[in-house]
């Protein structure tokens, strides 16, 4: 029922429209207004002096060819920083996750195409005109506001519009820094390959970025001519947009919200959704910061960005805690709830119930045919196998001990975007991948998980981690205390299924309210 | 300072990348001559006129307006005193001609009645219709377009004219009409006018005095009448001479027919 199941998705797409074309816009609009309040100025003080234009053209310019996701992900260190500065100096923490870090970055981004038309049009009035209104007796101020203004407008209304299209575009990419975007379709939609999703936001921003560049398009055509109508109408159109796409964001910022932050794959997702349906089930209000990316998660609960989300065990033993060593699952646990609530005031909350560890995952038929049952086996193939990895998982340490530890050598190692990974392995692209153990597509692909008979890779259960700020939230504990040891990996491993799988795939909403009813906790 | 010549240029030079624009020009102004400086493009007439209102500044000399030294005026108060029409106009194009002809009148702060009566007043003095008010520069004929220049420069009601070249690019019949009405202009508000032009013919029937420029210094400073009888440097001759040899050649084509 391929059509059903798009209309279901197109469905729930515009359930999520009024949230994200919210933000989106006040995230495009405040930093297009920041661009131009900065850029303006700018443009004066550039026209008028050769020392400043090379150097603010030459800035801006190279800031343009920085690719735009890289340039939010710059900012989030940046501003972590610069949080722990001010935290250390000042007594308070500025925002590193979310909207500011997407704001500086747009903002910048705007920059070039106001700054560069405002010169051109400051520079392009005519001299003998210029050289008029100082004979008529203007002050330079007056000469720049009565006439040089004027005349350079239309150019430099051209510049707000190619800035105002571009932002609206880049504004997409905010999403993985944390701030909630039409980019949210896109991302998420390309992460469980759900095309309905990717289309919808590709098209929600396309159309948004058209009706704003025709609406600015009144307001050059008014300056232009030199009649105040379109532009009037333009602006006012224009406001009033603006006004209707913030009403949700003013209504919700009345109650103040439990953040759900959500790593950038399908289980993460769907644990989101269920986390922020039964938050909300107590009635608390919930905002969501999805596909974080796997360091920026911790990081943000640490500083209260998020209060809560789920990781894995091994993981933040790993990364977040440093340790090397793999001690058994219960005692990992056990010693990572202690660390936390110590060094971080996190509290871990407990187990799912189920693991999502690293492996590496091969083809039954393969695996068979060359006798393969654990790394031990593979370690004695491994220089004629070709390996495919995510890219997060072959920067991993996890990686470097098992390869170190079993003594794996491979002919080839590649990367892969973790949904085209698993296609790898059909197509003869790569032999072996790094599987998650509570991937549903192990059971549909029939693969077979390779042990770790060593130990070189620690536990991964999946833990609800909740913030320090969060820690005494009574609401928050007992409505999520039920997921404690609620979820088998068989079941989390349906629920990824169905949103990864190609055919009938369904929203990670819909498969949270799946897995809800089978654990009995819906 | 009753008798101060109303402009008085001493020893003034302007240098250009070392070149002299403007070289060692003395010359003193009575309050209501109407001056005309000719001589070749590049002489140095534009650059000359622009130190009066301070649009440029001498490197050596003074210039003294009504007496005192403009290089101890604030400039943007002593232009607002001095009416000033640039070669080309330098109408601005996005004001309508009423606002156009108002701009130094506003910038001075006078009340939007004085404003509305002086643009009616000075669009008729310059013989424009009073509905071109709301029209903008690019909706003009060219004299129409100098006849504002004009009005603009005289909005202010001041006492000095400086005019550039303000009627190059007309048809002749235009440009003599316009030229009579600017003299009696000159008469009729008791101005001190100093017009650049690089035709003598102009010069002569419109001036009470002519100074001729050539590579920034003057060569001639006398009456029209006085210059046509005859001047011993061979290139104020010449130039001189030119309306009367062009006189002679029509008389001559006439007789010919
Ligand atoms: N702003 C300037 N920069 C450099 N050279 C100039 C400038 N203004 C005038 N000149 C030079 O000074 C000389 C006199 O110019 P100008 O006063 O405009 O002559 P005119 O008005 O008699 O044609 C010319 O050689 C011209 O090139
Ligand atoms: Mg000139």
């Amino acid at each position: 029922m391929a059509a059903g199941a798009a209309q279901s998705q197109i469905a729930a797409a515009w359930a999520l429209l009024p949230d994200y074309l919210s933000q989106h816009v006040l995230l495009s609009a405040s930093a297009l207004a920041l661009g131009v309040a900065i850029s303006l100025p700018l443009s004066v003080l550039a026209a008028r002096n050769p020392m400043v234009r090379w150097p603010a053209l030459t800035l801006t310019g190279v800031i343009q060819t920085i690719p735009g996701l890289a340039l939010l992900a710059l900012f989030y260190p940046l501003l972590l920083a610069l949080s722990a500065f001010t935290a250390g100096a000042m007594g308070f923490r500025i925002q590193a996750l979310g909207f500011l870090p997407a704001l500086l970055a747009l903002t910048l981004y705007s920059m070039l195409p106001i700054l560069r038309n405002g010169v051109a049009g400051l520079l392009g009035v005519d001299p003998a005109v210029r050289e008029a209104a100082d004979g008529v007796g203007m002050t330079p101020r007056q000469k720049l506001l009565r006439v040089e203004a004027p005349l350079a407008a239309p150019v430099v209304m051209a510049g707000i519009r190619t800035a105002a299209v571009w932002t609206i575009g880049a504004a997409t990419l905010s999403t993985p820094v944390g701030q909630t975007s039409l980019g949210n379709y896109i991302f998420s939609g390309l992460q469980t390959e759900n095309w309905v999703y990717v289309l919808f936001g590709c098209a929600a921003s396309a159309g948004l970025a058209l009706i704003v560049d025709q609406l600015l398009g009144l307001i050059e055509r008014g300056a232009a001519r030199r009649d105040p109508r379109p532009a009037v109408i333009g602006l006012l159109l224009l406001l009033v947009g603006v006004g209707a796409a913030l009403a949700p964001q003013l209504l919700r910022a009345a109650t103040p919200a439990y953040v759900v932050g959500a790593k950038n794959f399908s289980e993460q997702y769907i644990l989101a959704d269920l986390i922020s349906t039964r938050l909300q089930n107590a009635g608390g209000a919930v905002t969501r910061r999805d596909g974080l990316g796997s360091a920026i998660a911790f990081r943000a609960l640490e500083a209260g960005e998020i209060d809560v989300y789920v990781d894995y065990s091994g993981t933040l033993w790993t990364n977040v805690m440093g340790r090397k060593d793999t001690p058994p699952r219960a005692e990992l646990m056990a010693q990572l709830t202690d660390w936390m609530a110590r060094e971080k005031g996190v509290t871990v909350l407990g187990s799912l119930g189920f693991e999502n560890a690293y492996a590496l995952a091969m083809e039954r038929k393969l695996a068979t045919s060359l006798g393969v049952e654990t790394l031990s086996d593979l370690a004695t193939q491994s220089s004629a196998l070709t390996i495919g990895g995510d890219l997060e998982f072959l920067s991993r340490p996890e990686w470097a001990s098992m390869k170190k530890a079993y003594g794996l050598r491979f002919r080839r190692q590649k990367s892969f975007n973790p949904t085209f990974m698993y296609r790898a392995l059909g197509s003869g692209d790569a032999d072996v991948i790094s599987a998650f153990s509570s991937d549903g597509r192990i059971a549909a692909q029939d693969l077979v998980v390779l042990g770790d008979p060593k130990g070189a890779v620690p536990s991964y259960d999946a833990v609800i981690l909740i913030s320090p700020k969060r820690a005494g939230d009574k609401r928050l504990i007992e409505a999520l205390r039920p997921l404690v040891g609620a979820i088998p990996v068989e079941e989390m491993r349906k629920a990824n299924y169905a949103v990864d799988r190609d055919d009938g795939k369904v929203s990670p909403a819909e498969a949270a309210a799946g897995l809800a009813k089978a654990v009995k906790l819906d | 300072m009753p008798d101060a010549p109303a402009i008085a240029f001493q020893d003034v030079s302007r240098r250009y990348a070392g070149k002299a624009a403007v070289d060692a020009v003395s010359l003193s102004i009575p309050a209501g001559q109407f001056v005309a400086v000719v001589g070749a493009s590049g002489s140095g007439k534009t650059t000359l006129l622009k130190t009066v209102n301070r649009l440029t500044e001498p490197d050596d000399g003074q210039v003294l307006v009504e007496g005192r030294d403009v290089a101890g005026e604030d400039p943007v108060g002593l232009r607002r005193r001095i009416g000033y029409v640039f070669q080309g106009v330098g109408l601005f194009p996005h004001m309508s001609v009423a606002e156009n002809i108002a701009i130094t009148p506003r910038l001075l702060g006078w009340s939007t009645e004085d404003i509305d009566a002086r643009v009616d007043a000075l669009l008729s003095l310059v013989s424009l219709p009073l509905d071109y008010r709301r029209r903008l520069p690019d909706q003009l004929s060219g004299g129409e377009r100098q006849r504002v220049g004009v009005a603009r420069a005289l909005a202010a009601r001041p006492g000095i004219l400086l005019m550039d070249e303000p009627f190059g690019a007309l048809d002749p019949v235009t440009r003599e009409a316009l030229g009579l009405a600017t003299r009696s202009l000159h008469e009729k508000l008791g101005l001190t006018t100093l017009m650049v032009t690089h035709d003598v013919q102009e010069a002569v029937i419109l001036a009470d005095r002519i100074i001729v420029m050539a590579q920034g210094r003057v060569l001639a400073d006398d009456a029209p009448r006085a210059l046509l009888a005859g001047h011993p440097d061979p290139v104020v001759a010449a130039l001189m001479d030119t309306p009367a040899r062009q006189a002679r050649a029509i008389s001559a084509l006439m007789e010919a027919g």
